[in-house]
């Protein structure tokens, strides 16, 4: 399957090999937890709820309804383990886990609606749920995945081209400070192709991060009329 | 930048699931005519003047007219993108050729993407078919062209549906048939290009009927798709690839799954249409209608009949005998084994070009008219094919390419169009100009650069030399042969190293990897490469300095490998020996020269492998080649004769199979999943079939239960003539698949063999300057070595084996076209030179029987019965395969010599062939 038009240059979806998806981000949706945030990467949706300071810990859950045909997916499979250790390990290495010892984080992330790329909606939900309850934090931590078909680096990938079975690079970065916490991919790859698809992944999340602050800034603002300041 | 509304698509397959995809609509997307103000026009294709028209066509016009399109008179065309998406579905060789016509520089084809552009994009509305909506979606988008680019510009729709022709005239888009819109043009020669749609294939047609109204219905219909997917799933009808006899285009045959013997189809009503190759769907014919299957050599029909050609050599290119009937003593009238059947229904056309001539005709009153005339192939199990042309007197007489567009059930032929192709598809254009950029500026010598490379062994003070046909220009490989002080021999294969010129990606490596080898025809070459790299910078040619690969072993004096060694290097060839002076230098013993003890002691070493080689099971097959001597000034054959094999072409062949291995063995250690190695898979029962019905109609016993024990007993098949054995060879070579390339990662280890050779692995390193198969496994066995880097593409499995299909692709039609040019030269030569000779009898059939005449290496029919009288004085007995003439004692029986006169006829002006009668 041709995943780039040769002729076009436009992927399946009508995006450019270095458009992302339409992102939106939403603080405080779940109002008992401490801290939570909606995020969407395109038709991804996760919704991240945090409760703490206490200890950090993750999970990671997929609604029953999240993809196309509804199962029943029961908790602690192989998939989620994995995707939570990998969320909990990105999110404890930004989290200024000294200053609260002897204390419990608890971040639940669970996935609306899945359609690729949900390992990086999820950490970039958390990070939003994080700032949203307060819990003092390095950088923002978030996340990216970026692929190889047909040639072309692409940025972004959704369902069709995650599942093309190509290589799949997912990236979590701290955009200030410039070190990555995450790095995973699945399939190989030549080492200077590598190097470029890990690169455009890290300026989506840079990109990301940019628009986190700026959602960030906003429920400040908010925040800050609504105490009448 | 990114004006992004998503949206809902529902697609169903097996349980109802909903699938959500988003859809972005841009802004960005420009109109791609060059002389536009609003749009960025840097990727601008369309003319540069405002006054212009521009095309828009519609997917039938694509499909049908597409060698319309691929004239350069037809420019300035926009293809939107939904219409390249349908084209796509619906045929994927014309979205290749439509595809090809839009990236190519020189024409002024757009795609533009109007599925994604804001204002194109049309929502599916509620009761519409896609078929409308993708009508409605052309119109949306030659309405904004009009728009967007102003009155002053003409955008044309073109379509031949009545109804979106109407429908766009009523919404303000000047729309226009694809006949009136050629006309209006006024070039007769397009005109020919021009698919008249019949009223079957294309409903939504524009010309009128003129056709009168009653005539006769020829072939029965075909079943709808919906009941021949039925019917196979109840066993009613068979699936299968429809093959025609290539001794009779009236009989066919279907080898299908669900039934174990092959279905017999004879006559061209019950192949109802269907082209050799097809994939039909065929039914079984009543028990009642049965009849014994007697193989005739051609049934009386008003074609034209059998002829003679090359000796096929593989059974990929043996013509199909029907089997003959087993005898049951005494039995009720005798059944064939293969059930008839008649076509119901084509799955899969198999339609392309094909290349012949038209039947004679007189010139119709008028000349500028249209005239209806018939085709007629070269290729016989091709039907004749009507086509309709204005230029008759340029085509009568001439070698030309016709398509083939519909064949309905009123006519007894199928109609065409006349278009100029090469047949075999093989590129024998000159090369590109982008192409030639990429080679090395002339004249090429050893660079300092290159001998300061450490990767690369400057090898120049070893004594190498070459040996290769005589008059050969393109020397891909090179040897050297050194005693060491241990009393072992250090040998080295030094092989052109043109992968240091072609770089992956390059516009001479896709040029090179599209044409996947060179072809060989009697007097050229259509080459791979372009010729300054084959016959100067690659070609290791005596006292010059050359890059080369090599691969170096040290091996014992019983030919044992020690060690192996694998570098780049630069060597210095001393002598380009052809091999009748190679076995001339072996063969005199005065000469004691260093050179000449090279060749013996590798030649020794040679045969210890090649007995060794023959002990494991390889088998000693035989082709008659066929050498022709070129007059040089009229490029007519002087001389014919088979090719004669000496012991230095073994000795080389030796060297190169065993690099072949020895790289084989690197690559795949390195690069298991994606090594391109190649295969030759064991024959099966039934391949071997012919073979052993010939033997035991000799009272030969043949045990084909492996290579080894087949290697065997065709050692022991000693007839009481020297020629006999050769005989027996070629016909089992004949038996044989051919070898082909695949990707290691493809299949399991155990299918890897090479059954003729009978080693675990093989590959090909030799030839890279002819085969491209051999460039990609240069770049393997550097990227192994690590002196480069492996290109991405080998990462790409299905890229890999979609090279690997191409190359066995390339490589068969190169065959075939070598095949060919040889039976071409075999007439030439026989033209003027009726010749009496010698032939064996290789199958005899009820009014014949097909001889093979070793000299020329040809075979063809000998007719016992002439074709008009019934009965003749030749009692044949099919079965134990045995013709007497009544009354007399001569008999023949197979494989036995007899005397015939060669000479050629010409029955049909144009079409000469050579007929082969009996002496008695």
């Amino acid at each position: 399957m041709e995943y780039v038009d040769s002729l076009t240059g436009f992927r399946l979806d009508g995006r450019r090999p270095n458009d992302m998806r339409q992102i939106r981000g939403e603080i405080g949706v779940v109002a008992k937890a401490d801290g939570s945030a909606l995020f969407e990467m395109g038709n991804t949706k996760v919704i991240a709820a945090v409760y703490g300071p206490r200890e950090v810990r993750c999970e990671y859950s997929m609604a029953n309804f999240s993809t196309g045909d509804r199962t029943r997916r029961p908790k602690g499979d192989r998939r989620s383990t994995e995707i939570s250790l990998v969320i909990r390990q990105t999110m404890e290495a930004c989290i200024l886990v000294h200053l609260m010892p002897r204390s419990q984080i608890d971040i639940f992330v669970q996935v609306l609606q899945a359609d690729g790329g949900t390992r990086s909606a999820c950490i970039n939900a958390a990070t939003l749920a994080l700032a949203d309850a307060g819990i003092p934090m390095r950088d923002i931590v978030t996340s990216c995945s970026a692929g190889y078909l047909s040639s072309t680096p692409l940025l972004d990938l959704n369902y069709v081209e995650d599942s093309a079975g190509g290589p799949d690079v997912t990236v979590g970065i701290l955009g200030k400070m410039d070190k990555v916490t995450l790095l995973q991919m699945d399939s190989k790859l030549p080492i200077d192709i590598f190097e470029n698809v890990m690169q455009l992944a890290i300026e989506g999340c840079k990109a990301i991060a940019q628009y986190i602050r700026e959602v960030l800034l906003e429920n400040t603002k908010l925040l800050e009329s609504r105490k009448g300041l | 930048m990114l004006q992004s509304k998503s949206f809902a698509k529902k697609t169903k397959q097996g349980r109802v699931i909903k699938v959500v995809r988003e859809h972005y609509l841009r802004d960005d997307i420009y109109c791609g005519a060059t002389f536009c103000k609003v749009c960025d026009t840097s990727a601008a294709r369309l003319s540069a003047s405002a006054s212009a028209t521009i095309l828009i066509v519609d997917t039938n016009v694509v499909l049908n007219q597409i060698d319309l399109l691929e004239n350069p008179k037809i420019d300035d065309v926009v293809v939107l993108s939904v219409v390249l998406e349908e084209v796509r579905h619906k045929n994927l060789s014309v979205y290749n050729r439509v595809k090809a016509l839009c990236t190519n520089p020189l024409r002024k084809f757009f795609v533009f993407s109007n599925e994604h552009h804001r204002d194109t994009y049309v929502k599916d509305m509620i009761g519409e078919s896609p078929n409308d909506r993708n009508d409605r979606a052309i119109r949306v988008a030659a309405r904004w062209y009009q728009i967007h680019l102003g009155e002053s510009t003409q955008i044309l729709l073109i379509t031949n549906d009545r109804e979106n022709k109407k429908r766009a005239t009523e919404e303000g888009i000047s729309a226009e048939t694809v006949e009136s819109y050629v006309k209006s043009l006024g070039k007769p020669d397009l005109l020919d290009l021009v698919v008249l749609s019949s009223s079957v294939d294309v409903p939504m047609e524009d010309v009128e009927d003129l056709r009168p109204s009653k005539k006769k219905i020829i072939y029965s219909e075909h079943k709808p798709m919906s009941e021949v997917t039925s019917g196979l799933l109840h066993g009613i009808y068979h699936q299968g690839k429809l093959r025609v006899n290539r001794y009779n285009p009236f009989e066919a045959y279907v080898g299908s799954e669900s039934i174990s013997e092959e279905i017999v189809i004879c006559g061209r009503a019950n192949m109802n249409r269907a082209f050799h190759g097809d994939i039909v769907a065929v039914e079984l014919l009543p028990q009642d209608q049965w009849r014994d299957g007697k193989s005739l050599i051609i049934d009386d029909d008003d074609d034209d009949e059998e002829e003679v050609h090359l000796v096929p050599n593989s059974a990929d290119d043996v013509p199909r005998f029907e089997n003959p009937v087993q005898p049951t003593s005494g039995s009720s009238p005798p059944v064939s084994s293969h059930p008839p059947g008649r076509v119901v229904g084509i799955i899969k056309r198999n339609w392309h070009s094909y290349c012949g001539s038209l039947d004679p005709m007189p010139m119709p009153a008028g000349n500028a008219g249209v005239a209806h005339a018939l085709f007629a192939s070269k290729d016989r199990r091709i039907p004749k094919i009507r086509i309709q042309t204005r230029q008759l007197g340029n085509l009568l007489d001439k070698r030309i390419i016709v398509a083939v567009d519909s064949w309905d059930c009123l006519s007894r032929y199928p109609s065409g169009h006349y278009v100029l192709l090469i047949e075999n598809d093989i590129n024998s254009r000159p090369f590109s100009s982008q192409v030639l950029a990429c080679l090395p500026p002339l004249p090429w010598s050893l660079s300092l650069e290159d001998l300061a490379n450490s990767n690369r062994e400057d090898l120049r003070h070893l004594r190498v030399f070459s040996v290769d046909p005589p008059g050969c220009r393109d020397i891909d490989d090179a040897l050297h042969c050194k005693p060491l002080g241990n009393g072992n021999f250090e040998v080295g294969v030094h092989i052109a190293d043109v992968t240091n010129f072609v770089l992956p990606g390059t516009p001479l490596d896709e040029e090179a990897s599209q044409r996947g080898t060179s072809v060989y025809l009697v007097e050229r070459r259509i080459d791979m490469l372009p010729k300054s790299l084959t016959e100067d910078i690659c070609s290791l040619c005596s006292d010059v300095e050359r890059l080369s690969f090599s691969v170096i072993w040290e091996l014992t004096p019983d030919a044992n490998i020690v060690s192996t060694r694998y570098t780049k290097s630069a060597i210095k060839s001393c002598a380009a020996l052809s091999y009748v002076e190679a076995q001339a230098r072996m063969d005199d013993s005065r000469l004691m020269d260093p050179l000449t003890t090279d060749l013996r002691n590798l030649n020794s070493l040679a045969k210890i492998m090649r007995l060794r080689r023959i002990k494991r099971g390889a088998l000693t097959l035989a082709s008659p080649e066929v050498k022709f001597q070129i007059d040089t000034e009229t490029h007519d054959p002087l001389d014919i004769g088979m090719y004669q094999i000496r012991e230095a072409n073994q000795m080389i062949e030796e060297f190169m199979l065993a690099a072949n291995i020895s790289v084989a063995e690197k690559i795949l250690k390195h690069f298991s999943l994606c090594s391109l190695l190649r295969r030759h898979p064991s024959p099966t029962k039934e391949m071997l079939e012919p073979l052993l019905r010939t033997a035991a109609a000799v009272g030969l016993d043949l045990d084909v239960s492996s290579s080894k024990a087949l290697a065997d007993s065709l050692d022991r098949a000693v007839g009481d003539d020297p020629y006999f054995n050769k005989l027996i060879r070629i016909l089992a070579t004949r038996c044989m698949t051919q070898a082909i390339y695949f990707s290691s990662g493809d299949l399991s280890p155990s299918e890897f063999s090479h059954y003729g050779l009978a080693a675990p692995i093989y590959t090909h390193f030799t030839s890279p300057i002819r085969r491209y198969a051999d460039v990609i496994v240069h770049r393997l066995l550097a990227a192994a070595l690590g002196i480069s880097r492996l290109p991405p593409i080998f990462m790409d499995g299905p890229q890999l084996t979609s090279i690997a299909d191409n190359l066995n692709y390339r490589h068969r039609n190169a065959q075939m076209a070598s095949r060919a040019s040889v039976e071409l030269h075999t007439v030439i030569f026989f033209r003027n030179r009726p010749t009496d000779t010698e032939a064996r009898i290789l199958k005899i059939k009820s009014n014949g029987f097909i001889v093979f005449v070793p000299k020329f290496g040809i075979e063809g029919p000998v007719y016992l019965v002439a074709k008009d009288k019934g009965s003749s004085d030749w009692v044949v007995d099919e079965a134990h395969q045995k013709v007497t003439k009544a009354g007399t004692k001569i008999t023949y029986g197979i494989l036995q010599t007899v005397r015939i006169h060669m000479e050629v006829v010409e029955p049909q002006p144009n079409r000469p062939k050579l007929q082969l009668t009996l002496i008695i």
